[in-house]
């Protein structure tokens, strides 16, 4: 029963079309499948497996926007321009994100995690799905404050070449930041959170000694492999948009990636109850979503 | 069953609105309803316990990927939005605010009335902002029903009002008349076939 099966059964009863208040939006279904392998062909970025509902509203929305109402058309553009592509590749990519998002997972990361990576001579972070990097640098700042970070290193990644860019500039819009020293305090902090970066009148950059803790590299978790075992990986927010079969590959290739004993943090709302996987772990914290691989 | 699931959305004044509502609901209710209501970011959806106590049927957060049962509720959790899948599943998403608020009512219904299409009933109670006015417009196009609480009778009435001035829906009724409406539509009736 994934999202893969029911979009087939719609293919078929779209091609009957027999019921006539109904066609406008199967005949959208059906095209909206034969864009995402057109892409795939194309470009190599696979949303095959992403979940249907979620894809078709930013289809949709980027349809709007452009006004295009035919969707073969927008095909064809999105075929024809690469610049066109990588606009809807930022739509199709998911990039909301905030600084110590879930300030209750950052205080159980510290109380509960931490004291178990204090016990390794070296960290290896993996941060899938990093998106801008609010998050990463976060992480950067519990590591710090816990007196970590020299022996950690953090390799952030995302499939979203624009995404890492700007995570790497560190450069965040002034407006959030208000919300984020109280996410902050919230989580945890120890110091004052305008200790971690340098603010004009619109943006702030984060300092110099964050970034330096963090690798910036292009990984896409639907195409690409394990590239290192690592102590944690941090995954939050992004399975809940991969339909039950791409979850379960991506939870194959964490744990691939991880050492025994490595732990592992979910979204919230992200759970591996659904995968295979969900005896292959224990919970540290299972309201905060936080795993530790078994030995 | 000419009905499979119930989409509300709730806003400004829907703690009470969804009170009376599952005081009101008998235990042996069977469409599945799937709830918006605006809450803030850091809610622990405490009140999900409390109008639990109130209610005849079982009231959850809606999980990811959680296939949508007879006699449930379901609730958005805070601070993502609630979509419905092709196969009567969940997704969840952290998107961007639609109508500044996450969960949207706008994001369920129009994913539910792709997946439910003309077996979907829409209501649109108390609250003040227009979310949920495209996607009660979007109901009704995929021939889904659709319910708006009468303005002058909501705890807050600009969402209702802006719900029928964006697409004039089947029914405007005080609460407990759509409640009563809802019981009869769930009542398995003697018809032909």
């Amino acid at each position: 029963m994934d999202t893969t099966d029911s979009t087939k059964g719609l293919r078929e009863k779209g091609n009957d079309s027999i019921q006539p208040a109904i066609p406008v939006s199967q005949k959208a279904e059906v095209n909206v499948h034969d864009l995402l392998e057109a892409i795939h062909t194309h470009y190599g970025y696979d949303f095959r497996e992403y979940s249907a509902a979620h894809v078709k509203r930013r289809i949709m929305n980027r349809m709007a926007l452009t006004g295009i109402e035919d969707i073969s058309q927008f095909q064809a553009k999105v075929l024809a321009e690469r610049a066109f592509a990588s606009t809807l590749l930022q739509d199709l990519s998911i990039n909301v994100t905030e600084m110590f998002r879930d300030p209750g997972f950052y205080r159980s990361l510290r109380e509960k995690v931490i004291p178990i990576l204090k016990t390794y001579p070296f960290i290896k972070i993996w941060h899938a799905g990093c998106s801008t990097g609010e998050e990463a640098y976060s992480m950067a700042i519990v590591l710090q404050e816990e007196g970590l970070a020299d022996r950690t290193t953090i390799y952030a990644t995302d499939f979203n070449q624009h995404v890492l860019n700007r995570a790497k500039e560190g450069i965040f819009s002034n407006r959030l930041i208000k919300e984020y020293t109280t996410n902050y305090q919230l989580s945890g902090g120890k110091e004052s959170f305008s200790d971690y970066y340098i603010s004009d009148d619109q943006n702030v950059i984060m300092n110099q000694y964050l970034k330096k803790k963090i690798v910036w590299a292009n990984h896409n978790l639907v195409t690409d492999s394990v590239f290192a075992e690592v102590n944690l990986i941090l995954c939050r927010n992004v399975l809940i948009y991969f339909d039950r079969k791409l979850q379960n590959q991506v939870q194959t290739l964490f744990h691939n990636s991880l050492m025994n004993g490595g732990i592992l943090c979910l979204g919230t709302k992200e759970s591996l109850r659904f995968t295979d996987f969900r005896n292959e772990y224990t919970a540290l914290d299972e309201k905060q979503r936080i795993f530790k691989k078994k030995y | 069953m000419q009905y499979e699931a119930i989409v509300i959305g709730v806003s400004a004044g829907g703690m009470n609105a969804l009170k009376t509502l599952f005081s009101l609901l008998p235990e042996d209710f069977k469409i599945p309803i799937i709830i918006v209501q605006h809450v803030s970011p850091r809610s622990e959806n405490v009140w999900i316990q409390l109008l639990n106590e109130k209610s005849h049927l079982d009231i959850k957060e809606a999980d990811e990927k959680e296939k949508i049962e007879k006699g449930k509720v379901y609730i958005a959790p805070p601070n993502y939005h609630l979509l419905v899948e092709k196969n009567k599943t969940f997704s969840l998403s952290v998107d961007e605010r639609v109508n500044f608020a996450r969960p949207s009512i706008d994001v369920l219904f129009e994913t539910a009335a792709d997946a439910y299409q003309h077996h979907l009933i829409g209501v649109v109670l108390t609250g003040a902002n227009n979310d949920g006015s495209k996607g009660i417009k979007r109901i009704k196009e995929c021939g889904g029903l659709t319910i708006v609480q009468q303005p002058d009778t909501a705890e807050s009435p600009y969402m209702p009002a802006s719900a029928i001035a964006t697409s004039p829906p089947d029914y405007i009724l005080p609460l407990e008349e759509i409640i009563k409406l809802l019981i009869e539509i769930d009542t398995p009736k003697e018809k032909s076939k």
